[in-house]
């Protein structure tokens, strides 16, 4: 898996066949990206778990905070870390003592840990680092192009009608298989010259 | 299956546009509407928390508006766009996100003259200085660079002779530099030059002029190449640091690869106000559709009539990057081989005076201040627009006594040839 560049089919297959997605390092605090992920993910379908010791008793969209991984009570689709990239390694070590294991294990936006990676694809799981499944959600439903976003797809259908909490579909044709993403070459730019 | 990589005349005619959810219009409705409604207090709430995506009051965003920002972020190669009322409200919105007063922008000494009227004398009241260096010798660039640089600006295709910029070597100092290059590509148009592909961090347009193409309709537009990283050294708070505005957000934290373009929007756009009229952006789309026809042909009948120009025994010179002989013409082959653009200027063996009568004298070219319409348009700089600057002030500024500009249109060459060849009888 090339994890500088990601075919749309790639994301687009993992966003529509993961049903529990479990939020390590969800904040309750309603102006982190976490938050905001959690969200819209929960409005989008998708069973969210979040993760994160220092809330457990408390509730996120409703949700029980559990401590860990081990607490969840139900087999897990699909772990979202939302940790730096030097807080990944022990996340997917525990993820692959589950049982069943997730199928998916998400690095979101600047997180980044190739050894945990290929430790997760090793046991069979699919690994997405530093994007962010809501913009990606967003992107391939062209729904992020009510804020000027390039969805990078075209479709000549009719949209399903967006209102809140539908799912809208995904089912759109990508023009750039992620090879081409200037967010790419930014992220490969920079290791050049800083 | 990966899928297919469509070309630039697929991307003018369907990015952005998918038929109407609610109606099924082909043709991208014109959203003439101040507000939307929300659906309830929560959603609301989300929307003006940056939470959710969607639409709150067309000075923040539109629906019309938001398929032109797609159309041309996908033209340019960039991660997002934002639309606004003129290439002047752009420069300003890109700006205000960079500059604290008391910042300063390396800027090309050869702009389209409003700029370097804005830059000189409405920024510099905002405490944003401008240092100015010439785009014909990069080390003026480098040797501009100061602890308080906080972008470069350039033009692509630069005002008015149509000179070609080495995009590539000012992107060079510019990331040297730790700072993002902003390049104006209004008379390139993406389909000459697509400045991202060469290390623009930033690209504005005046839609005003070609991707328009028609003259109905004024617009600018900001696009985000998604290539900056804005929190690296704190240089940039109005992206890297919590925002009052927002409850604490960080912009870049919070939307990646498109910061700069949400930045742009919720605090510049939001707050300074020069939104875009939704019937503008369907002129513009509209006029977008054609853009790669329309530019072909543009540049195909400034060549033919920069050719006939320069073997005319009334021109003295005649600056076009298209001819073989031009100081621009290796740079026009490697950043813009498909043609060298249509504005450009020529001068006149008899001054000033034959300048005033080439003007008077043409039926077909029309006398006014814009370029890239699909009209031939012609201006006297000298008796104009830098009427006001003396003799040795307008050569400096390429506005020579002698010299004329012209911005070629879609009509026949043949008889746009026949026209300046009657004129200059005359």
């Amino acid at each position: 898996m090339n994890h500088d560049a990601y075919d749309d089919n790639y994301i687009r297959s993992i966003l529509n066949n993961v049903k529990s997605i479990a939020m390590v390092g969800a904040s309750p605090v309603n102006v982190r990206p976490s938050y905001f992920a959690f969200k819209y993910l929960a409005q989008r379908g998708y069973d969210m778990i979040p993760v994160n010791p220092g809330h457990v008793g408390k509730e996120l969209m409703g949700k029980p905070f559990v401590a860990s991984l081990a607490d969840i009570d139900r087999p897990i689709d699909m772990i979202d870390i939302f940790r730096n990239s030097s807080h990944i390694m022990p996340v997917v070590e525990e993820a692959l003592k589950l049982s069943p294991p997730p199928k998916v294990i998400w690095m979101q936006l600047g997180a980044r840990d190739d050894a945990a990676a290929e430790k997760a694809e090793a046991a069979g799981l699919k690994v997405v680092m530093n994007r962010c499944p809501k913009i990606e959600y967003g992107r391939l439903s062209s729904e992020i192009s009510w804020m000027g976003v390039n969805s990078r797809t075209l479709s000549s259908k009719r949209a399903p009608i967006p209102t809140q909490g539908m799912r809208l579909s995904l089912n759109r044709t990508s023009f750039s298989g992620g090879q081409t993403a200037a967010s790419d070459r930014a992220a490969k730019n920079k290791t050049e010259t800083t | 299956m990966t899928d297919r990589l469509p070309g630039f005349s697929t991307l003018a005619v369907h990015a952005g546009a998918q038929p109407d959810p609610t109606t099924g219009a082909r043709a991208t409705p014109i959203y003439q509407t101040t507000s939307f409604v929300f659906n309830d207090a929560d959603h609301a709430a989300s929307l003006f928390g940056l939470q959710a995506f969607g639409n709150i009051y067309t000075r923040i965003g539109n629906p019309t508006n938001a398929v032109l920002e797609e159309r041309v972020a996908a033209l340019e190669g960039g991660t997002a766009a934002l639309a606004v009322a003129s290439g002047h409200a752009a420069q300003l919105v890109v700006l205000q996100q960079l500059l604290k007063p008391g910042d300063e922008i390396i800027a090309a000494r050869k702009l389209y003259g409003g700029s370097i009227n804005q830059f000189t004398h409405a920024f510099k009241a905002f405490g944003w200085n401008v240092a100015w260096a010439d785009p014909d010798e990069i080390e003026s660039f480098e040797r501009a660079v100061t602890p308080h640089t906080k972008a470069i600006f350039i033009e692509s295709i630069a005002n008015p002779a149509g000179s070609i910029t080495d995009i590539e070597a000012i992107a060079a100092v510019a990331r040297k530099a730790g700072v993002p290059l902003i390049v104006d590509n209004t008379l390139a148009s993406p389909y000459l030059i697509k400045p991202i592909d060469h290390g623009a961090d930033i690209v504005v347009h005046s839609l005003t002029k070609f991707l328009g193409g028609h003259g109905n309709s004024l617009g600018g537009i900001i696009v985000d190449a998604g290539t900056f990283d804005w929190s690296k050294d704190n240089k940039y708070p109005m992206l890297s640091e919590p925002r009052p505005e927002y409850h604490g957000i960080r912009i870049q934290e919070t939307f990646g690869n498109f910061a700069f373009a949400i930045a742009c929007r919720v605090l510049g756009l939001r707050d300074l106000g020069p939104a875009l009229s939704p019937f503008n952006a369907f002129m513009i789309l509209t006029g977008i559709e054609t853009l790669p026809l329309r530019m072909q042909k543009h540049c195909d009948n400034a060549k033919a009539v920069a050719e006939f120009l320069s073997t005319h025994s009334a021109v003295s010179a005649v600056n076009y990057a298209g001819l073989p002989g031009d100081r621009y013409n290796a740079l026009q082959r490697k950043y813009a081989p498909k043609g060298a653009g249509a504005v450009f200027t020529f001068s006149l063996k008899g001054g000033y005076d034959a300048g005033v009568n080439l003007v008077s004298n043409l039926k077909l070219f029309s006398h006014l201040a814009n370029v890239g319409d699909t009209r031939s348009l012609v201006i006297h700089p000298a008796s104009t627009t830098h009427s006001q600057l003396d003799d040795a002030a307008k050569v400096k500024s390429g506005a020579a006594p002698e010299v004329v500009r012209l911005s070629i249109g879609i009509e026949d060459k043949e008889d746009l040839i026949a026209d300046l060849d009657q004129a200059l009888r005359a």
